[in-house]
């Protein structure tokens, strides 16, 4: 379980995360965070990554060994590093495991890229990928680790939509089958509706709202924070969709 | 079907690596071999040219080897030869780790200015009998060029700590490092007297030729105690090449690795320097040719780097004593003149790429 308590952060005299407290999340959940530009998404996950300091606090329990429980996928994914996918992966297992390479570890390396479906990958060097491919190595990066906590800042935002909803698809997989946290920033609403168990709208560096994404995403908060006239209607099918009319 | 498809798929990737790392495997043993040869080909020339077939029977078999012989090998040449090797080594190291923890190709003792530093350091020995260490001894000049190299490499490792610190930034701050180093060192020549300009031009110049087996000892065990630190540290080190957010979410300690790698960088750096004068670009060049040919991974890239270094330090010595007969050309003149081709085609292969 994670629990957040009053997280804050800020670059010099601007605070840019204020008294951030997320409702406890369980394993077996996604938690899509959204929010419109500089809202505090990035910063939020650095600080639960323990990467940035900052007021309040952040607390893991029910975990098997802290330090390695949580796996951040930062949203910059730029590498001019002379590797190769499969290498690259390997390295993010390396900062686990232990320092001699095992057998073991090029295993995981492998089933990490076959459940991206990046196989084929395996052998192109970082520096030449495109920028989706990259984030699918970012993925890649994560699960490999094994983490019981993955945190993952837009990592779909230069996918295609294929690429998009088969990403999601595996996330939401980790989470419910394996009893992963997944908390995902994410750009795409109709992605949060589609694949989050929960939703959190930061707007100003504050929580705005947080509940199930049909709760989540109503005309009034959607309009307070994103400056947008959307509704969420079911389609011929049933589903729900996010209907976007216009900006305000 | 399918999971016969991902299996099949799944063994290509972990079977292709290790067959990279094979070929890998593979360099690392050529280089070897390259070095060793090298280091053979450095022993048997200089004023009396002796045969490769000669000198591994002296190395081999010293007793039963020509007196004279044994003793221009063993007593002259060897710790020259082997300094020459060691100092391509930690400078080559040095180098690899420096761009390595600034995320930087360009960077190198010599580009960012721990060389000049160091030389600068040393002119004020050699000049004035300056000892910025009290104790320092007969060592003085190579206590004052490790001085001024470390407070070097501390000065740019703070100026890279700064909030929005390029890596353009602290390119630009070597640069300004070198001159202002060498307009110290002008000045210091021009105050001192004329034998001291002589010793100092020839000690910027680098030479092997004032090796002796205790310097040697003490550049040897500064390799011999970094690198298996630096190998321990392999995967961290490697994973700050893809870039500080990225390995600090891998949850590695950056600046504290950066800190820590420095240090020894510095050591690496300012030994060599400080016991033979400034020898340029083999810190730059020396990882370049090891990354072309093995890759990122650092348990081939250090290994690689080294013995490029040392590959590259001793060929320049056989250089320095065939170039002009009977005469032994500073080793630095002649790393700089294999050297600056490399670095300038580096920067313009391609301009995205450099930084």
């Amino acid at each position: 379980m994670l629990s957040t308590h009053h997280l804050g952060a800020s670059f010099g005299s601007r605070q840019v995360l204020r008294d951030v407290t997320l409702p406890p999340c369980h394993g077996g959940e996604v938690v899509a965070v959204i929010g419109p530009n500089a809202a505090g998404k990035s910063t939020l996950f650095r600080r639960l990554a323990a990467i940035l300091p900052g007021p309040g606090e952040c607390r893991l329990e029910g975990v098997r060994d802290p330090d390695r429980a949580v796996a951040y996928m930062p949203q910059d994914q730029t590498a001019s590093a002379v590797l190769t996918v499969f290498e690259s992966v390997l390295l993010a297992r390396k900062q686990v495991s232990g320092w001699r390479l095992e057998k073991s570890d090029l295993m995981a390396v492998d089933q990490a890229l076959a459940a991206l479906d990046m196989s084929d990958l395996a052998n192109e060097i970082l520096s030449e990928l495109s920028g989706g491919q990259r984030q699918l190595v970012g993925l890649a990066q994560c699960l490999v680790r094994e983490p019981q906590v993955l945190l993952l800042d837009e990592p779909t935002s230069a996918l295609d939509m294929h690429r998009q909803l088969e990403a999601m698809r595996q996330v939401r997989r980790l989470a419910h089958d394996d009893g992963m946290l997944v908390l995902i920033a994410l750009h795409h609403l109709d992605l949060a509706l589609k694949f989050a168990d929960k939703v959190a709208i930061l707007y100003d560096g504050t929580l705005h709202d947080f509940g199930t994404a049909a709760g989540v995403l109503t005309p009034e908060n959607l309009a307070a924070t994103f400056r947008i006239r959307a509704r969420v209607e079911s389609c011929s099918q049933g589903k729900p969709h996010l209907i976007v009319d216009d900006a305000i | 079907m399918t999971d016969v498809h991902t299996k099949a798929l799944s063994l290509t990737g972990r079977d292709a690596y290790q067959a990279l790392s094979a070929r890998r495997w593979i360099v690392l043993l050529m280089l070897v071999v390259g070095v060793c040869i090298a280091l053979v080909g450095d022993l048997s020339t200089g004023p009396a040219s002796y045969s490769l077939g000669d000198v591994v029977r002296t190395l081999v078999l010293p007793a039963k080897a020509d007196a004279q012989m044994r003793v221009i090998v063993w007593s002259i040449r060897m710790p020259s030869a082997l300094m020459g090797v060691v100092v391509g080594m930690a400078l080559a190291i040095g180098g690899a780790q420096m761009q390595t923890i600034l995320n930087n190709p360009l960077a190198s003792p010599f580009t960012l200015g721990i060389s000049a530093g160091a030389s600068f350091g040393a002119a004020l020995a050699l000049a004035f009998g300056v000892a910025l260490i009290p104790v320092a001894g007969d060592y003085i000049v190579a206590a004052n060029a490790f001085v001024v190299a470390m407070a070097t490499a501390f000065l740019i490792h703070l100026a890279s700590l700064r909030r929005g610190a390029s890596i353009q930034m602290i390119v630009l701050l070597g640069i300004a490092l070198v001159f202002s180093f060498n307009t110290a060192l002008a000045i210091t020549q021009y105050f001192a007297a004329e034998q001291a300009v002589a010793a100092i031009v020839f000690w910027t110049m680098g030479s092997l030729t004032k090796a002796t087996w205790p310097k040697l000892a003490i550049t040897a065990i500064v390799v011999g105690v970094t690198l298996p630190v630096f190998l321990r540290r392999r995967w961290q080190l490697t994973a700050l090449r893809l870039g500080e957010a990225r390995a600090a979410s891998f949850g590695i300690p950056v600046r504290r690795l950066r800190l820590e790698t420095l240090i020894l960088v510095s050591l690496l750096s300012a030994i060599p320097v400080a016991f033979v004068g400034t020898i340029g670009f083999i810190g730059l060049v020396g990882p370049h040719i090891a990354r072309m040919m093995v890759g990122e991974d650092q348990r081939f890239l250090l290994p690689a780097s080294a013995l490029t270094g040392a590959l590259i330090m001793s060929s320049s010595s056989i250089l320095t004593k065939i170039l002009v007969p009977g005469a032994v050309l500073p080793i630095g003149i002649v790393t700089s003149a294999i050297g600056l081709p490399v670095f300038l085609y580096l920067i313009l292969r391609s301009g995205r790429d450099i930084w």
